[in-house]
């Protein structure tokens, strides 16, 4: 049979599992396959710390999809109520705690991935600002990976719908009212999301066949789309520079190992074994990680009737929840809430676009000057900041601080408030002015070759 | 230009543009039974049936709440304190006037209501739809500003509304808070969702 691919055919060495290898090889490219991704794929030899979190957020996304899977055995998206008046939904989840054998480890295991995806995600982006992964040639790359960042905001939020708690329901109401404030189309937009015309039993349906089977179909195929894109044009390294330049009479990177059994064995298996540790830490000891993985609120069945006290939207949301917060002025006679949604999500989509920003001569911020390290520096605190100022209630003020009567400079300089909106324009302003500062930055030579090892 | 045309069969690729274009035609066409599904169902629509509510045990000053298509309802019994609360209230309101909100046309009055003494109204923020808590106690008794003259407070982006349901200016809520159809069967009952013109109001 002739070859597809420029690789060689798997040959048998004439035992049954060679014969049967051999078989399935002449008819599947599995031989080419496992060379170009994993045998033959060659990667800089110089990866780092940073360089955990992408094979990480793949272990969590299977954990999610295998915990996943068994929670749909015993849930019920339904919103009626049982003969106790409790909602089924609700109910079902508390049955999965309490009746099912292990039931709440597999839960708590599932809830537990939902935050740890987001710390890999978030440091699996910062890596790639740190070391400019995004550049050309992996402008795809980062865009693919923007997307799956999309796509696991959805499928957090319409997953968080599913207990069917407080916190569940209204945090829904209110996400779901946002689209609302979309010019003449938003009142039928939210209408149409919901499927009624308050959050109900057929928004919680809707949110379980999106949750557990529309978007994992598009993330999965994103994800294979994102390797696939990497596998293409080669990682990139802590030094910003293409390893491709320089290469041996075989046409192997010098500065290169095969990502297998180098990396996978020797650098990701470990990382894996040391996440795993702490994910079991936190999934036995911590699940609701004094309430910012579960929130407390959502321990009390959904009510229609009455809003909690204090809403926040779990922490992973909270930097853009934020933004959306920080829009309080009407602008061309269309309401503030519309302009908070095109902040929140702008401060999304604003990443995509990244890779055709940044102008510096340098990718990595090894090299890179010291414009670059101060304004990058002050976006993480800015975004940190954003991120703990979303978890607090509108008119919260640092240190438990009272505003005084009268002019005082720290009733501003105390304000969260006053801080959402000043990190908000920043966070802006960091990515709109790129092309200008990335260009003037002062950047150190770039070296030939990999520095380290 | 003309060495594209020689290059290219013209009526073939005619053809397959008019095939792609009826196709992506019957797939939009598709998308319609798919799209219109998610719209509110029969039954959903169906659930607006009135509500009667007794309000012959409300003592003055008190509250209660009823759901009526799927939302709560508040009827507030009103003290003559609260209602002279209003009055006062007016200059600081967004919309004291009522314009631009939603309600019968019958309750577009001072006091927002057919019998002074009753508000009723959707407990829902036309922010984005949480329901604002009760604040009802003047002064800063339940945590609020030491001027406080009585209303409500929506927890989740703090729009403040007095004890008519109307916004306070510079508020995240862009309007009042909306009251639904409704009229006195006797003095002690009131339904909800139905009103003497038997229209929806609002």
């Amino acid at each position: 049979m002739a070859a597809n691919s420029s690789f060689q055919k798997y040959q048998s060495d004439g035992s049954r599992l060679g014969n049967l290898l051999e078989w399935f090889d002449a008819r599947f490219p599995l031989t080419s396959m496992w060379k170009t991704h994993m045998s033959e794929y060659y990667a800089p030899k110089n990866f780092n710390f940073w360089y955990f979190f992408g094979v990480i957020s793949l272990l969590v996304l299977v954990i999610q999809f295998v915990t996943g899977i068994f929670l749909v055995m015993h849930y019920k998206p339904d919103g009626t109520l049982n003969a106790s008046g409790i909602p089924i939904a609700f109910a079902s989840v508390e049955y999965i705690m309490r009746d099912v054998p292990g039931g709440w480890l597999i839960r708590y295991m599932h809830s537990t991935g939902a935050s740890a995806f987001f710390i890999a995600i978030y440091l699996h982006m910062f890596r790639g600002m740190l070391y400019g992964s995004y550049r050309k040639p992996r402008e795809l790359i980062w865009v693919t990976g923007v997307v799956i960042f999309l796509c696991l905001m959805a499928i957090a939020f319409m997953g968080y719908l599913l207990p069917w708690g407080q916190m569940s329901y209204w945090g829904a109401q209110v996400i779901i009212n946002l689209f609302s404030a979309i010019p003449l189309v938003g009142e039928g937009l939210s209408t149409l999301i919901r499927g009624d015309f308050v959050v109900s039993d057929a928004t919680l349906n809707r949110f379980f066949a999106f949750h557990v089977c529309a978007v994992p179909l598009v993330l999965l195929g994103l994800v294979v789309m994102h390797v696939l894109a990497l596998h293409e044009v080669g990682s990139n390294n802590p030094d910003g520079v293409e390893i491709k330049k320089f290469k041996d009479e075989k046409g192997i990177p010098l500065d290169s190992v095969p990502f297998h059994p180098q990396y996978t064995i020797g650098h990701d298996l470990p990382a894996c074994v040391i996440f795993l540790i702490l994910f079991f830490g936190v999934a036995f000891f911590l699940p609701e990680m004094g309430g910012y993985f579960l929130e407390y609120n959502n321990f009390l069945p959904a009510d229609p009737m009455k809003t909690p006290a204090h809403l926040a939207p779990v922490w992973y949301f909270t930097p853009f929840y934020s933004m959306l917060r920080a829009m309080v002025w009407n602008f061309f006679w269309i309401d503030a809430k519309f302009w908070g949604v095109v902040s929140m999500g702008g401060g999304v989509v604003i990443l995509a676009f990244l890779p055709w920003l940044d102008r510096s001569p340098a990718k990595s911020i090894r090299y890179r000057g010291p414009i670059f390290k101060t304004l990058l520096t002050i976006f993480v605190i800015g975004f940190v900041i954003l991120g703990y100022l979303g978890t607090k209630a509108p008119g919260y003020y640092f240190f438990g601080y009272t505003p005084s009567e009268g002019f005082n400079p720290l009733n501003i300089l105390l304000s969260g408030d006053i801080h959402t909106r000043l990190f908000t324009f920043y966070y802006f302003l960091f990515f709109l002015t790129m092309p200008y500062w990335s260009k003037i930055d002062k950047c150190k030579p770039v070296p030939e070759r990999v520095t380290s090892k | 230009m003309s060495d594209h045309k020689q290059d290219c069969d013209c009526e073939r690729r005619n053809l397959l543009i008019a095939t792609s274009a009826v196709g992506g035609v019957a797939v939009a066409a598709a998308a319609v039974p798919f799209v219109a599904s998610l719209a509110p169902s029969e039954r959903a629509k169906a659930i607006g049936a009135p509500v009667i509510v007794d309000i012959g045990k409300l003592a003055p000053g008190e509250k209660t709440v009823v759901k009526w298509r799927g939302k709560p309802v508040w009827i507030l019994r009103r003290t003559p304190e609260m209602l002279a609360s209003l009055k006062a209230a007016e200059e600081k309101l967004s919309d004291p006037g009522s314009e631009k909100s939603d309600q019968p046309d019958y309750t577009k009055t001072p006091t927002r209501a057919i019998k002074d003494e009753y508000l009723v109204a959707i407990g829902i923020c036309t922010h984005l739809g949480c329901s604002p808590s009760d604040k009802l106690k003047t002064g800063n008794a339940e945590g609020m500003a030491a001027d406080w003259a009585g209303g409500f407070l929506c927890p989740c982006h703090g729009s403040l509304f007095d004890l008519a349901g109307r916004v306070f200016k510079s508020q995240p809520a862009p309007t009042n808070l909306e009251i639904p159809p409704h009229r006195y069967l006797s003095d002690t009952s009131i339904i909800i969702g139905e009103d003497s013109n038997d229209s929806k109001g609002a």
